[in-house]
């Protein structure tokens, strides 16, 4: 089955040229039809190649360069059931999108499709990837497809700015990747992944290995949109067509995760002793981006922009999962993954429509429009729930088993954050679709230019897409099985010495004994988390709705507290590029210096 | 060994960050960003460069003559060909950004922020 990894990118890629190219000649349907199986046919290919790694590693060195005594020569893809899965996640989302934007984007040249698949090779090929270098490139390509989609609609100044602000930070992370990559080279004269975990399992982890380790990790979290460094998200989400939307924040954002669990597990957990020394700094970024992005989430009025908030939010949430170090945390990240990949693409479908309906995108504008919407509203109520992790909806499984390896004071402000980015978007949901809460709400600061508005689009199409989103998303965390494949997948993706056997040895790995296909139950204390945090949302989105009908005191006394440090979050969210820049130079210089004291000596 | 060509590389990476950190003009900003990958260049370079190595093209030489790494090249003008791809895309958004607001400031066109 070694076959299947290269037609992953391969098939996409090659519609994309073909997309691109017969543009003038071929006429629409079939090239919707050409662009639509390109992108099925990449999503059933990834779920028979889950079907496989289940069982054995599926590696494949292209052009049969393979290993020699255990040294290797050319260029691998090796795909555990972790990368697999997240190429079956990937390829649905951005299938979903592509069908939503059948009549969506119908103005749009039909490069938006190409760009799309180019995107989506990109990703399955980083999912995959067994080489650091090849690791850039592929980082750098769907980099490149995702800046030039983010700047679609160029008759406005926001989508420039949103891309220009996106592309300058990505391309700064990845070109410190590049510069840790040339280190890491320079140190162990390789560039598989294996090789130079074997490489630099022989000796002491220098300072030279801690400085390369910071760039390629801060490169992903980068990418990642990790706390300080999620600044252009946000910015990029606002103005981006909403099925781009969704595959940016649904899939490619936290793409940058498994790049950073596929670097710590393969090459940095065994020169530094599997200690906590990197996993703790992981963990508190993962803490810092939940509950920062929580609250900011809460201070928006932009449909998209909230979200956006929302998906670094759980990006946080996440990373403080891989943080933990173990199989639990890890396969909890994986689960939350492919639940929030889900309902992040469905509710920001559902904002599309909403924009379709009414030509608006703003939560304060669009009070009481969605009345009568019934279908909508149902279907941005779950996700909404899904995504704050009420028990056993959406992501509350992997929230669950983030929870088993986590100690409480982890445990807090993760579900905190969850609820913050949470009620946010039961806010808006009640005020859109019930017509709660005030009409002027001054803390939300002020309304950003609507997104032109889209014209004759088959709306049962878009409706059907984001229902089918949000019901998958809705039901992961009670999939049988799910669970404890998920666990499976987490143990093979972590034991170091069983990928590099697999991959320079072709030493087959240890099946799993038969896994059971029950519900998987998380521990009492997560269920009491979940429910507390399920209410605390609410009672934070009627806060929010009414805050003028507060008593007096309470509400005064609350606008005079709150006021300031909303204005200073506000403020540190410029928009200006040069800030962003900035924050990311200090951002990798201080995580670089945490590592050094924690890991040197 | 010497350190110069590591001291250089770090130079050119943390000038072309300060630049793009203070710029106030986009197509400055896509330079300095060229700038800061340059680094890598210069690094990758330093790094497979071999004292009395010939460049690694190994037809008609002896076995065993040194050389300098192959890989590393490689390396660099993938580096090369990636950078050009960002480059033209942030020059024809610095264009829109031109034509829509007259400006290339970044500060300029930040429309959106909070």
């Amino acid at each position: 089955m070694t076959w299947i990894p290269p037609l992953l990118v391969a098939i996409p890629l090659l519609s994309a040229a073909a997309t691109a190219g017969l543009d003038h000649i071929t006429p629409r349907p079939i090239q919707d039809a050409l662009v639509i199986g390109a992108a099925t046919a990449t999503t059933a290919l990834a779920f028979v190649l889950l079907w496989h790694a289940e069982s054995h590693e599926v590696v494949e060195w292209f052009g049969g360069w393979r290993p020699h005594h255990g040294v290797a020569l050319g260029i691998d893809f090796a795909v555990g059931p972790l990368a697999a899965g997240m190429c079956a996640v990937i390829g649905l989302v951005v299938t979903l999108a592509l069908l939503y934007s059948l009549t969506f984007l119908r103005e749009a040249a039909r490069l938006f499709d190409a760009l799309m698949l180019v995107a989506l090779g990109a990703m399955c090929g980083f999912a995959m990837s067994g080489d650091l270098f090849n690791l850039f490139v592929w980082l750098e390509l769907m980099g490149v497809a995702a800046f030039a989609l983010t700047g679609f609609q160029v008759e406005r100044l926001g989508p420039v700015q949103g891309a220009v602000n996106f592309a300058i930070t990505n391309s700064l992370g990845g070109y410190l990747f590049a510069i840790g990559i040339a280190l890491i080279y320079a140190r162990t004269g390789a560039l598989n992944l294996a090789q130079i975990g074997t490489s630099l399992s022989h000796g002491p982890a220098g300072g030279l290995v801690i400085v390369a380790m910071t760039l390629l990790l801060c490169g992903f979290l980068i990418k990642g949109a990790v706390v300080p460094f999620h600044l252009w998200a946000a910015d990029a989400y606002a103005v981006a067509p909403a099925p781009v939307c969704a595959v940016l924040g649904g899939v490619m954002t936290d793409i940058g995760l498994i790049g950073v669990a596929r670097l710590y597990w393969s090459v940095f957990a065994v020169p530094f002793g599997h200690g906590h020394g990197v996993g703790d700094v992981l963990l508190w970024l993962g803490i810092a981006t939940a509950v920062l992005a929580g609250t900011m989430a809460f201070l928006q009025r932009h449909l998209k922009r909230m979200l956006a908030y929302s998906v670094v939010c759980h990006i946080g949430i996440m990373l403080a999962g891989i943080g933990l170090l173990d199989s639990a945390g890890l396969a909890g990240a994986e689960l939350m993954f492919l639940a929030h990949a889900l309902l992040t693409a469905g509710l920001f479908f559902v904002a599309g429509i909403l924009h379709v309906d009414h030509a608006l995108i703003d939560e304060l504008h669009l009070r009481g429009r969605g009345r009568g919407s019934w279908v909508l509203a149902a279907a941005w109520f779950a996700g909404t729930v899904g995504l704050v992790g009420t028990p056993y909806v959406g992501i509350y499984l992997g929230h669950g088993l983030i929870d088993e390896g986590a100690r409480p004071w982890v445990l807090a402000p993760l579900w905190l954050g969850s609820a913050l980015a949470g009620a946010a978007l039961l806010r808006a949901g009640a005020r859109i679709f019930l017509g709660w809460g005030d009409a002027e709400e001054e803390l939300l600061g002020r309304a950003i230019e609507e997104d032109p508005v889209e014209r004759d689009v088959l709306r049962p199409l878009l409706v059907g897409v984001a229902l089918v989103a949000v019901v998958l998303g809705v039901a992961i965390s009670i999939v049988p099985g799910l669970g404890q494949r998920a666990e499976y997948a987490a143990e093979r993706f972590r034991d170091t010495s069983g990928y590099a056997a697999a991959v320079l040895h072709g030493r087959a790995v240890t099946p799993p004994a038969s896994l059971p296909v029950s519900i998987r139950h998380t521990s009492l204390e997560s269920i009491l988390f979940a429910t507390g945090t399920t209410i605390f949302a609410l009672g934070l989105a009627l806060a929010g709705l009414y805050r003028s009908r507060l008593p007096r005191g309470i509400s005064r006394a609350a606008s005079r507290t709150l006021a300031p440090p909303i204005r200073v979050l506000h403020a540190l969210h410029s928009g200006v590029v040069g800030d962003y820049v900035t924050w990311v130079a200090v951002g990798t210089a201080v995580t670089g210096g945490i590592w050094a004291l924690l890991l040197h000596g | 060994m010497s350190f110069l060509p590591y001291v250089v590389a770090a130079w050119i990476c943390l000038v072309g960050i300060a630049g793009m950190a203070t710029s106030r003009n986009l197509i400055h900003l896509a330079v300095c960003l060229t700038v800061t990958q340059s680094s890598s260049y210069v690094l990758l370079l330093s790094v497979g460069y071999v004292k009395h190595g010939k460049a690694p093209i190994f037809v008609g030489t002896k076995v065993g003559s040194t050389a300098a790494d192959p890989v590393v090249q490689a390396l660099t003008l993938t580096d090369v060909v990636v950078s050009v791809a960002v480059i033209a895309l942030i020059l024809a958004l610095a264009l829109d950004a031109h034509r829509l607001s007259g400006s290339v400031d970044p500060d300029g066109i930040a429309d959106i922020s909070g």
